[in-house]
């Protein structure tokens, strides 16, 4: 039987070991542009012609290339206060996120301390307990009275749970004697932290710093819940999404039918989303294929621990 | 520097020290550790507390002047009310469909890249579906808007192979409304959540490949015998920890992605408390129907974490 069968096999092994890889590859190449088509016509569609663009049906290159839509979104003032605002919320969330982070997982690294058995249960109770959407906002917002100012997109956000247990782990990894002997040349835990053992932490930090980042960046909720009358306050994803919301709702207010629907989303300016969709992705897709490296070691790292 | 004078004695003489005297000496520790206990306290367990107005009707009208005691009566309304019996439905399909058909998509692409034996082709096609990841779910949610339009490049499509010969309004009917999140969702996810079965593949003895292809097993059949049992433990753990999240089918992607004509298909639970606590200041109410996802949240957590706990103890895995 078992004869027979590798008999049939190797009569045919340039057959065999050539049709899977090849329609393997043409299954994977589809994917790819399945993955890319979206984000190609959305350039595209940014990129043409605002009128032309109406009529539909562009693919991944522009019909009537113009661009109206940039300088459009590039003349109100609102597009760079929004790129600002976004900027400096990524860059601080970041810093002071990772600050913190850090700082408790290297506490929470000591074998000695005594509080870090309590200090470890509470914290990682956090993921866990969630007092939900509204309680936070009554916190955020009636008890701290942070809604319009800038502090409410850093204050809320200095500290997560899951990126201080990748770090954590990480400094478990690092050799104790390097903390000890640090220890014995009379460096008190504050320098050791600093001097010893963060710059052996740049790679776990490069990759929680990404994440942080990659997260305050991509934050438009915050901005609607405690800023939606702040102007000057706005990020550029929620620009993004007021733009969405706009061809939606005029869906909505035009009744149910079919066509209203569709009048409604063409009577947007839809190159104008279009580019602020591009703009607000740009620097995401612009340092992605350099930081994905970083990515994927850090989500390997938080598996093996999650 | 008053920490290294501090500090040496703790290797000479160690178990005499009373507790005064080693929490002395973890001063520094404390002053990194401390600050941020208290604010996770604050920000975290805080909140809590807001939980005692589900049973208050407290709204934006009497929220200076103090709610009254309500008893249940905020659940009561909850339970009356078929938007939100809905929203639990809507959750539970939206959370198992996503979880079905985005773990079955991503073992897939893990089994069809582990084998890929171009490395330079495999790491394009990674680089390319991680991306999606990164993207912020407003400008998925505007992509998939422009995808799925009447005249959109997916009807286009669809109408050219004459699958269907007229367009399907995707984004108004309810009944797609699912099917379309768990497309959006395995568009933007699966490349990244096929990482965990690939890691777990790449650890798989090669061996075992070996000894089954001496045994005459075709590529099919090493799939069958060596890959996929290989992953099967990833597999299970992961499927308990998504059960556990159940609850969690997800909020921004509805509340972009619904209008008027789905709604009854598209308002989660998160949805429903983001439109009457936040929208229409119904505290109370909103805090009741945010608790009570909450608690069998935790439940199920717990549940799962017992349940994976057991498996791991049995050796299952």
């Amino acid at each position: 039987m078992t004869a027979v069968q590798t008999q049939k096999k190797v009569k045919h092994p340039m057959q065999r070991d050539m049709v899977f890889p090849i329609v393997n590859g043409i299954i994977l190449c589809i994917l790819m542009f399945v993955t890319l088509f979206p984000v190609l016509n959305t350039v595209a569609i940014s990129f043409n012609d605002g009128i032309d663009a109406v009529r539909g049906g562009i693919g991944i290159w522009p019909r009537k290339f113009s661009v109206d839509a940039y300088s459009n979104l590039l003349s109100d003032k609102l597009t760079y206060n929004a790129f600002g605002i976004s900027v400096a919320r990524t860059v601080l969330t970041t810093l002071l996120n990772l600050l913190f982070t850090s700082m408790l997982a290297f506490a929470l690294s000591r074998k000695e301390y005594v509080l870090r058995k309590f200090i470890t249960l509470v914290v990682v109770m956090t993921m866990y307990v969630n007092a939900g959407l509204i309680p936070n906002y009554l916190l955020i917002a009636k008890t701290l009275k942070l809604t319009k100012t800038f502090w409410v997109y850093i204050i809320p956000t200095m500290f997560s749970c899951f990126n201080m247990i990748v770090i954590r782990t990480y400094i478990q990894g690092l050799p104790e004697a390097l903390a000890e002997s640090a220890r014995i040349d009379g460096a008190n835990d504050m320098r050791i932290f600093w001097q010893i053992i963060l710059p052996l932490c740049t790679p776990v930090l490069a990759t929680v710093a990404l994440f942080v980042a990659v997260g305050s960046w991509n934050q438009w909720f915050d901005t609607q819940l405690y800023n939606g009358s702040k102007k000057n306050l706005y990020t550029l994803q929620y620009l993004l999404k007021m733009k969405l919301a706009t061809s939606m709702q005029s869906a909505n207010a035009a009744n149910t039918s079919v066509d209203a629907l569709v009048n409604a989303t063409k009577s947007t300016p839809v190159t104008v989303r279009c580019a602020i969709t591009v703009v607000s992705a740009a620097p995401i897709l612009v340092v992605y294929p350099f930081l994905q490296r970083y990515f994927v070691t850090g989500m390997v790292l938080g598996g093996v621990k999650g | 520097m008053t920490g290294a004078v501090n500090n040496t004695p703790l290797l000479t003489k160690k178990k005499k020290k009373s507790i005064f005297k080693i929490l002395w000496d973890q001063k520094l520790l404390m002053l990194m550790s401390v600050p941020v206990l208290l604010y996770v306290l604050f920000f975290n367990y805080y909140p809590l507390w807001g939980w005692r107005y589900a049973f208050q009707n407290l709204d934006l009208n009497n929220f200076k002047k103090g709610a009254e005691w309500f008893g249940l009566g905020n659940f009561e309304w909850l339970f009356g009310r078929e938007d939100f019996l809905n929203s639990i439905r809507n959750t539970l399909a939206m959370s198992v469909i996503n979880l079905i058909v985005g773990t079955l998509a991503s073992i897939l692409l893990a089994i069809l890249l582990n084998e890929v034996r171009n490395r330079g082709f495999k790491r394009t096609v990674q680089t390319v579906t991680y991306l999606p990841h990164f993207l912020s779910m407003v400008i998925v949610v505007g992509m998939a808007q422009n995808m799925f339009l009447t005249d959109g490049p997916i009807n286009n499509m669809l109408i050219a192979s004459r699958l269907i010969d007229k367009p399907v309004f995707w984004l108004g009917e309810g009944k797609y409304f699912w099917i379309l999140v768990a497309i959006i969702n395995v568009w933007k996810e699966v490349g990244w959540n096929s990482i965990i079965y690939i890691s777990t593949m790449t650890s798989i003895d090669p061996t075992l490949y070996e000894a089954a292809s001496i045994d005459g097993a075709g590529r099919f059949k090493r799939i069958l015998h060596v890959t996929l049992p290989g992953i099967k433990s990833t597999f299970v753990v992961l499927l308990i920890m998504n059960i556990g999240h159940l609850m969690e089918a997800g909020f921004e992607i509805q509340y972009l992605l619904g209008n008027e004509q789905v709604i009854d298909f598209s308002q989660t639970i998160d949805v429903f408390v983001m439109k009457y606590g936040i929208s229409s200041g119904n505290y109370g109410r909103a805090i009741a129907a945010g608790m009570f996802k909450s608690i069998v949240g935790i439940i199920l957590l717990f549940g799962a974490n017992f349940v994976a706990k057991k498996l791991d103890e049995d050796t299952l895995l």
